[in-house]
């Protein structure tokens, strides 16, 4: 498999693939280096189409010599068409890429999968994140299944769905009383000074690989086609520009033809820093601190902001941010067109996608696919009063008071 | 006066493997960077660039982002605590 190297994204300087994360001669983040040159298409096409229905299926662009032994596989989640959201927005295609259907729910499943192969192959015994929830939940869940101690930091407002679904595997949960980015902080000290693989800090290069698997399946879910457009949430931004890493990618070995879709971020307006540097025109973004109910999103300050907005701007798009009653509606029309119920972060992509519609941004043909990263039922406080239930006696009369207009003709 | 400052393990290369350490008579964060940039040689070109703090790095005092305070010009205490880290972390 043609794995290299890790490289410095600022300055080209490589390393040995190790659990380091940062360039030691100028601080830029490092990252999977790989020779594509040495893949042939057809065959690598073939070895997809006979791999694993996993992410596994998709090794030759992953950061490892070997396809890993797997204890617990994610991916390969619906790609489903949406007809009806498609009508709702004056579209004509419109994809949903549903990765709550991941063992965890979420989109984290994917990257935990890569990090936590990779923390077993560099020989750590215990493994840690950072986590606004949903990665909490995953890095607890996949441990327990590979037998490794966990521990895991949260801030401790977060939603108690999302801590149940994390301590229920038996990991050392950590609340921390603070937001996201003191728990990031925290986490990246406590890093240095033990023999843990964090997932998202020494281990992060490899980490962030697992999100290229979105790209992957979305363009083979299209028949190894390119869509036009895609939606996908920004938190840290690694997410956003790894998916389009993804589709660089088989364009560059030759499996799909055409451009890096137009990327569209998708940002809280309670947590926007990298919206409000798009559209002030800023390489950089300033830090913000996070008040949304989208938690899952809330990095007040982003790792990958400052590429995220170079890949919205090279490829056409842009990063938005819509307000939490958008975000509410957004939920309820994904729910409402596809059957789809997403948490907060899939109401700012859904939210997002009905913006741009409405904008005019999008062109009615354009082929579009709004990534979905999680699951409705870990954030149920954001539903809670957006619709009315109809309390009744167990008696037709009672029903036919309630909803006369439903009444038997 | 004295300010400690917390070392991330990334520059221990140029501070003789010291993680933390102390700097004397210094009224702000940007005195306090100059003062370990006379003590380490090779410091200041690893963090900043042009007079300021490379995209990258980040700066606490007492855990507080100095981009939330003054920036470089963020006035220091004796006991503050100030931490350099990388920015990279994290993720979602």
């Amino acid at each position: 498999m043609p794995v290299q190297a890790l490289a410095c994204k600022e300055c080209g300087t490589e390393y040995e693939l190790e659990a380091r994360y940062v360039c030691d001669q100028c601080f830029g983040p490092l990252e999977v280096r790989y020779d594509l040159g040495s893949l042939d298409a057809e065959s690598v096409k073939r070895r997809i189409q006979a791999g694993p229905q996993n992410l596994w299926r998709y090794s030759d662009f992953l950061p490892f010599a070997q396809t890993p032994k797997y204890a617990l596989p994610a991916g390969c989640t619906p790609l489903v068409r949406a007809p009806r959201l498609a009508e709702a927005l004056g579209l004509r295609d419109v994809w949903v890429k549903n990765d709550a259907a991941n063992p965890t729910h979420s989109f984290k499943d994917r990257v935990v999968s890569v990090a936590l192969a990779k923390a077993q192959e560099l020989g750590f015994q215990t493994v840690a994140c950072a986590s606004t929830g949903n990665l909490a939940n995953a890095v607890a869940a996949h441990a327990a299944a590979a037998g490794l101690e966990s521990y895991v930091f949260i801030p401790a407002d977060l939603e108690e769905q999302k801590i149940l679904a994390t301590g229920v595997y038996g990991t050392n949960l950590v609340t921390v009383r603070g937001n996201y980015d003191d728990v990031n902080r925290l986490c990246t000290e406590l890093s240095a000074d033990r023999e843990w693989a964090f997932v998202n800090v020494n281990v992060r290069p490899y980490y962030a690989e697992g999100s290229k698997t979105l790209a992957y399946e979305i363009a083979e879910g299209l028949g190894f086609e390119l869509p036009d457009r895609v939606v996908a949430p920004v938190a840290s931004g690694s997410l956003f520009t790894k998916i389009a890493r993804g589709f660089d990618e088989w364009r560059e070995v030759g499996l799909l033809d055409g451009e890096t879709p137009t990327m569209n971020g998708a940002q809280a307006e309670g947590c926007s820093p990298v919206a409000q540097a798009f559209d002030a025109g800023w390489d950089i973004c300033r830090p913000v601190k996070p008040d949304t109910i989208a938690k899952s999103l809330a990095i007040g300050n982003p790792a990958d902001g400052p590429y995220a907005l170079e890949l919205a701007r090279r490829s056409g798009g842009t990063i938005d941010a819509v307000s939490d009653d958008e975000i509410r509606a957004g939920i309820r029309l994904l729910a409402e067109t596809t059957g789809i119920f997403t948490e907060t972060a899939g109401g700012v992509t859904a939210a997002t996608l009905a913006k741009l519609a409405a904008r005019g941004d999008i062109d009615p043909d354009e082929r579009v696919v709004a990534v979905i990263t999680g699951e409705g039922l870990k954030t149920l406080d954001a539903v809670r009063g957006t619709f009315e239930a109809h309390e009744i006696d167990a008696s037709v009369d009672s029903f036919d008071a309630a909803l006369p207009a439903a009444a038997a003709v | 006066m004295a300010v400690t400052v917390k070392i991330p393990t990334q520059l221990r290369s140029v501070t003789g493997g010291e993680g933390e350490t102390t700097v004397d008579g210094a009224a702000t964060v940007g005195e306090v960077l100059d003062g370990l940039y006379d003590r380490f040689e090779g410091l200041r070109d690893r963090i900043a660039e042009d007079g300021d703090l490379r995209r990258f790095v980040n700066v606490y005092v007492g855990g507080e982002d100095i981009r939330f305070l003054d920036g470089l010009d963020t006035s220091v205490e004796d006991g503050d605590e100030v931490t350099i880290l990388p920015a990279v972390a994290g993720g979602s």
